[in-house]
């Protein structure tokens, strides 16, 4: 094993992590403020990656494209929460997961119907095309360190957001107290509005940015919005600094656990068994980590709420 | 004193009585399909039986149930599939084909895979507990997939329905008046349990936990024993299911699974006796009239439980039979 190759795959590790942070700042921002659980997470990453695969495809540029998807994503759910999601805010958890199970089955259905059952492919942009020497030889794809980028670039700009701005002031308070700001005359029903489609423009962002690495489908949502979820529970609901850790820490363990666990237990098994155990147990493996994790700190590592 | 003949019990005995009629009326009208129409209704109205106990009685939102529904097909088709090529299971144990003891491996292994995901997942509550049976639900799915041994993510055939004493298993009526047998009994043992001092130890975990603490009985202990209950039943429907399809699928395991069975108690009424029955008797109905006119059934059915969830709280047993009428 080389040390260009494991520093591909802490790479790798950390573009999985970058994109789960984007789909899981969404996720935690809209439970800490609204108290909500939304499944439909993923259809709004689903909707970003067919906005920016169809957009693209038409106009020949993937920046258009992009913009399109942050654009589609975050009306999508604008319009979802005037619709729907107002409603659940003052229902149980049980009848939150329903609704947007049944909206995950809208979207998909919907989804399907407009763009039928094949994937689309979304091409990288030339700008990003070609790839970056390692030290210790080797290359790495240029477009997957540019998603490593732009993570960077919206942990930074959200803590801005949240700590600096008047926004941000009203979305920390909106944790706290929801009844002290609104009576302090704050809009609180379009600060959520707001909230929700920041955090499904994150999500539709993510699609896109995956949706030139891999095929554009449907369905293509709901595994990486069950990963946004251990992340979100090993970092602690409603903390962003949480949910930046837990991607990280996910995306890493995922990513290094397959690479290394088949060259760990190559040690001690023999080479007709590895294949399979290891196989096996490398997609096990952040569940694992996560039932440690919460053995000892039942809310998370960063709870933001006690 | 206690009312005996309420609308609730008269829209139970409706319920049952339907569901047992139409499949005997078919069998005799030599109509097949809809004999195995109302066991794929039995079989998951058991199944969400099992989680009523969690859900229902305990306020136990597991979203990760497809995982005992799965480990049940699984036990079928294992056992099955070692008995067809006559492979011992290990140390030499011979595989069975014998219903009752492919059942009695079934809830055992839910039970001893829900021991240790209950006392996990129990130490957290609300969001948490949610996602958490969630992600394991989702762990055993990709261990279920990844393990090539047992068919990957081609599922595993049973080639023959497995046997009962006594019965052709092979044809539709006999097989679905065992799995009718059983869901009287799963009913049984919810009514039992919820009359019982379990019983209500268990509505005041759901309702007040620290007053159950005071009293001296552990919320986390009745918790727990609900939880592996409520998946040893749900388990046991699996192995059915498994059986009606001669299919064990990794889809059983898989996270839609999980939705589905809580849809089926709330399109029912949550909590209620007969919620999963009256639940699984609209959604296959759905499922079948619905897929019968357009392909994408899937669209109208969440447009329909969204309606269900916005709009007709209490489900249909909330409609029928009114609302729930405690002692």
């Amino acid at each position: 094993m080389s040390t260009a190759l494991l520093i591909e795959q802490l790479l790798n590790g950390l573009q999985l992590g970058v994109m789960l942070f984007l789909m899981a700042a969404g996720l935690t921002l809209i439970f800490g403020v609204m108290g909500l659980i939304n499944l439909a997470h993923g259809s709004f990453y689903m909707a970003g990656a067919f906005a920016c695969a169809t957009v693209a495809a038409a106009t020949g540029s993937f920046w258009i494209g992009l913009i399109a998807s942050l654009i589609t994503a975050a009306a999508a759910g604008a319009i979802v929460e005037m619709a729907v999601i107002r409603r659940l805010y003052e229902r149980d958890h049980l009848d939150q997961v329903l609704a947007t199970f049944a909206l995950i089955l809208i979207f998909s259905e919907g989804t399907r119907w407009l763009f039928g059952s094949f994937p689309l492919y979304l091409d990288i942009p030339p700008l990003l095309q070609g790839a970056v020497p390692l030290p210790g030889g080797g290359q790495y794809q240029l477009y997957r360190l540019a998603i490593i980028g732009v993570g960077i670039v919206v942990a930074i700009g959200l803590y801005l957001l949240i700590s600096r701005t008047r926004l941000g002031m009203r979305i920390r308070a909106g944790e706290s107290d929801r009844e002290m700001i609104a009576a302090l005359g704050v809009d609180i029903s379009t600060l959520y509005t707001v909230v929700f489609a920041l955090g499904a423009a994150l999500a539709g962002l993510a699609g896109a940015l995956v949706g030139a690495l891999q095929s554009v489908q449907v369905g293509m949502g709901e595994p990486v919005l069950i990963l946004a979820f251990v992340v979100i529970v090993i970092g602690g609901i409603g903390s962003i600094k949480g949910a930046l850790f837990g991607a990280v820490l996910v995306g890493v363990v995922d990513t290094m656990g397959r690479f290394l666990l088949p060259q760990a237990l190559m040690l001690v098994l023999p080479p007709s068994q590895t294949a399979l155990i290891s196989g096996a147990l490398a997609s096990m493996l952040i569940y694992i980590v996560m039932a440690l994790i919460l053995a000892f700190r039942p809310t998370g590592l960063f709870a933001a709420q006690p | 004193m206690r009312q005996i003949v309420t609308r609730e019990a008269i829209t139970n005995a409706g319920l049952a009585l339907l569901l047992l009629v139409v499949p005997l009326a078919a069998s005799v009208m030599d109509e097949p399909f809809y004999v195995t129409l109302a066991t794929r209704i039995t079989v998951l109205a058991l199944a969400a039986v099992g989680l009523n106990i969690a859900l229902g009685l305990g306020g136990l939102v597991s979203f990760g149930h497809a995982a005992f529904f799965g480990l049940g097909g699984y036990a079928a088709g294992i056992l099955a599939t070692h008995a067809f090529n006559a492979q011992p299971l290990f140390l030499g144990i011979q595989a069975t084909t014998s219903m009752p003891a492919i059942w009695l491996v079934a809830v055992v292994a839910c039970g001893l895979v829900a021991l240790p995901v209950g006392a996990i997942s129990l130490r957290t509550s609300g969001v948490y507990f949610i996602m958490i049976t969630l992600a394991f639900a989702q762990m055993i799915y990709y261990f279920a997939i990844s393990w090539p041994a047992y068919g990957g993510q081609d599922g595993l055939s049973i080639y023959v329905r497995n046997t009962f004493p006594g019965a052709n298993t092979a044809q539709p009526l006999p097989f679905f008046l065992i799995c009718y047998g059983l869901l009287l009994l799963g009913l049984a043992l919810f009514w039992a349990l919820g009359g019982s001092r379990f019983g209500a130890a268990l509505h005041t975990a759901r309702q007040n936990a620290t007053r159950l603490a005071a009293v001296g009985i552990a919320p986390f202990k009745i918790r727990l024993t609900a939880f592996a209950i409520s998946a040893m039943v749900t388990g046991l429907a699996g192995a059915l299911f498994a059986d009606l399809n001669r299919f064990a699928s990794p889809s059983m395991l898989s996270w839609h699974m999980s939705g589905e069975l809580i849809v089926l108690i709330i399109l029912g009424g949550k909590g209620r006796l007969f919620g999963p029955v009256a639940g699984a008797m609209l959604y296959v109905l759905f499922e079948y009239a619905l897929g019968g006119i357009t392909e994408r059934w899937q669209l109208f059915l969440g447009l329909i439980l969204l309606g269900v969830v916005l709009f007709a709280r209490g489900g249909l047993m909330g409609l029928v039979a009114g609302k729930e009428r405690y002692g």
